[in-house]
């Protein structure tokens, strides 16, 4: 089975480091000429934000008034916020039902729509509409598609038979209504860099494997989804850094409801930073949230056994 | 490799439309709903059994929506957020992402990791430093060299365009999709003489195509939807976005539905042109000519 090697497919030029010096002077030279734009834009406008975040993390803070230093007093605060707690409790669970199912979905489609048949298009740019639509447009129409008694969802699960819940204000579903639109929303997003990711696998593989015979799933199992490492890594991190932010739709369609059962960390954020004016207890709560996101990205980099690539 | 038709293939390939076709349809329900209720009289829109198709047909929705507010300079303004935020994102964004993925540097790993991490700070509290920065940018709107006295970059499109310019989610993006890329080519180049810039540009971008016009879509389209940040710096109404247009029709939880859903269609429009155009790059093979 032609599996393709490291160097073939993920290389960073490392190894040449102790070769031609004078070279990699003038590499280096370039490189910075390379990054600093982005650096630049970066450090102003990322950078220099989130450090001043994490400063008023320490302070009281209303905005109005000039911040006062106040020490661990916010992350004290959080170690006794229940709901804010909570929030953590619910934000995993989101991700815990998103993630897996985002995944193989996004991938799946990308696979199918990737092959050459009459109607790719056509379906790619279905699948693809839900992403341009505004959050809060679509958010809105989906309230309606939930509604227990008008809504379109329990009318077609009525002729199944099936009793629909009341999606959005019942505790058991708020949470599986919210993942819905949420993966709606999210998958041809993931899908087209799928497969913008599956262009970059060269022909000579599939051709190679072909001569070696190689099934469908082999095919899959040794040349697609390991030269998918570097794109499912950037696919992965980038949903799970979008999940535990989840905002617009349960800002939209439950304001957190029913019983707390939807509010978000960033929820919560939101409403004591600019409804409660507490924007220095609403930055300690972020950088609680920024913490376990980079936990999660870690573990996430170690499945994708990438930790020599970042 | 052809396969021939035998009537197992046949089934097979009705199975794989039939379940896209389901699947599609689900996908495009939302839209059927829009679609429908903009084009209905508002007495229709919440009945029991819901229309599927407008019993009555009407464009008073469409006629409301686009006299009501100057969606014109709303278009514009968009436009140009969108555009230079796509120019900025795909330049910076894939020579950053080249040097990440293929040069050798000092300081490489570090930089990145930064890079990376700063996409996990929730952008929520990053809202008020931000303002204060593009508030007291020097030089600018009467601002003397230490941002004291104006009012910086508010109410110009620099203030959006700026902080959104060149994206740790663009850098990380082109570099993922140049690390796929074979070395050889570029060693080749540079054996033959050929400049830094000239490997990344003439060699290795050409081969970028299919995540350039990924990205470019995904960056047109945070510019077209972006409404938060464009709300708070933009408080002049010349400046603003058709998302800002959009809210217009809600108000006070009260919302006007059919106008909401007529101008939302419109407001996609321009975005599902964009993706059909890109799908092009999209999608095309990349040819490893010259390489084993």
């Amino acid at each position: 089975m032609v599996k393709p090697s490291r160097s073939e497919v993920l290389t960073v030029p490392r190894e040449r480091t102790m070769q031609a010096s004078r070279l990699n002077a003038h590499e280096s030279r370039m490189a910075y000429l390379f990054v600093s734009p982005a650096m630049l834009l970066f450090f102003i406008f990322a950078l220099l934000p989130a450090v001043a975040a994490l400063v008023l993390s320490f302070t009281n803070y209303d905005i109005l008034n000039p911040p006062q230093w106040t020490g661990l007093v916010n992350y004290a605060r959080i170690l006794q916020d229940q709901v804010f707690q909570q929030t953590l409790g619910n934000i995993l669970y989101y991700v815990v039902l998103y993630i897996p199912f985002m995944i193989t979905l996004s991938l799946l489609v990308a696979l199918a729509l990737n092959r050459k048949m009459p109607g790719m298009k056509f379906f790619r740019t279905i699948y693809y509409l839900p992403v341009i639509s505004s959050p809060v447009a679509a958010s809105t129409v989906w309230m309606w598609l939930f509604n227990q008694n008008y809504g379109v969802i329990n009318q077609i699960l009525g002729l199944f038979g099936i009793n629909g819940p009341n999606w959005l204000f019942d505790v058991n579903s708020a949470m599986v209504a919210i993942v819905i639109v949420t993966i709606w929303q999210g998958l041809g997003g993931n899908m087209i860099i799928y497969l913008a990711g599956l262009q970059g696998i060269p022909e000579y593989l599939y051709e190679a494997a072909t001569l070696d015979g190689a099934n469908k799933w082999q095919m899959f199992r040794y040349i697609i989804w390991p030269s998918l490492r570097t794109t499912t890594f950037f696919v992965t991190t980038t949903s799970f850094i979008g999940a535990f932010q989840l905002f617009d739709q349960a800002y939209v369609m439950t304001q957190g409801g029913p019983g707390n059962s939807t509010l978000t960390p960033v929820y919560n954020i939101y409403n004591n930073g600019f409804e409660q004016l507490q924007m220095g207890y609403a930055s300690a709560q972020a950088f609680t949230l920024f913490v376990i996101i980079i936990i999660v990205s870690m573990i996430n980099l170690r499945v994708n056994r990438e930790q020599n690539l970042v | 490799m052809k396969a021939r038709w035998t009537s197992a293939r046949i089934a097979r390939e009705t199975l794989f439309y039939l379940l896209l076709t389901a699947f599609g349809l689900v996908m495009f329900l939302p839209f059927e709903w829009a679609l429908s209720t903009s084009f209905q009289p508002d007495k229709d829109i919440f009945t029991i059994p819901l229309h599927w198709f407008p019993a009555h047909f009407t464009f008073a929705h469409y006629v409301k929506a686009f006299t009501t507010a100057p969606f014109g300079r709303y278009f514009l303004n968009s436009f140009i957020l969108a555009i230079s935020g796509v120019a900025t994102n795909l330049f910076f964004g894939s020579l950053a992402g080249y040097a990440f993925a293929r040069m050798v540097f000092r300081g490489r790993q570090a930089m990145f990791r930064i890079l990376l991490t700063s996409m996990m700070v929730p952008g929520v509290v990053t809202l008020i430093p931000t303002f204060i920065i593009i508030r007291s940018f020097p030089l600018m709107g009467g601002n003397n060299l230490f941002g004291q006295g104006g009012f910086g970059l508010l109410n110009t499109y620099w203030a959006v365009i700026l902080p959104g310019a060149a994206g740790a989610f663009a850098v990380f993006m082109m570099r993922q999709f140049f690390m796929t890329l074979p070395t050889d080519l570029g060693e080749a180049a540079k054996i033959d003489g050929c400049g830094e810039f000239r490997i990344f540009w003439n060699i290795y971008l050409p081969l970028c195509k299919p995540a350039l016009a990924t990205l470019g879509v995904f960056t047109f389209q945070a510019g077209w939807n972006s409404f938060l940040w464009p709300l708070i710096v933009f408080t002049n109404g010349q400046l603003a976005t058709v998302q800002m247009g959009l809210q217009a029709f809600s108000y006070n939880h009260n919302t006007d539905f059919g106008p909401l859903m007529a101008a939302s269609i419109v407001v996609m429009l321009p975005l599902v042109l964009i993706f059909i155009y890109a799908q092009k790059y999209m999608t095309q093979g990349i040819a490893f000519s010259g390489t084993k």
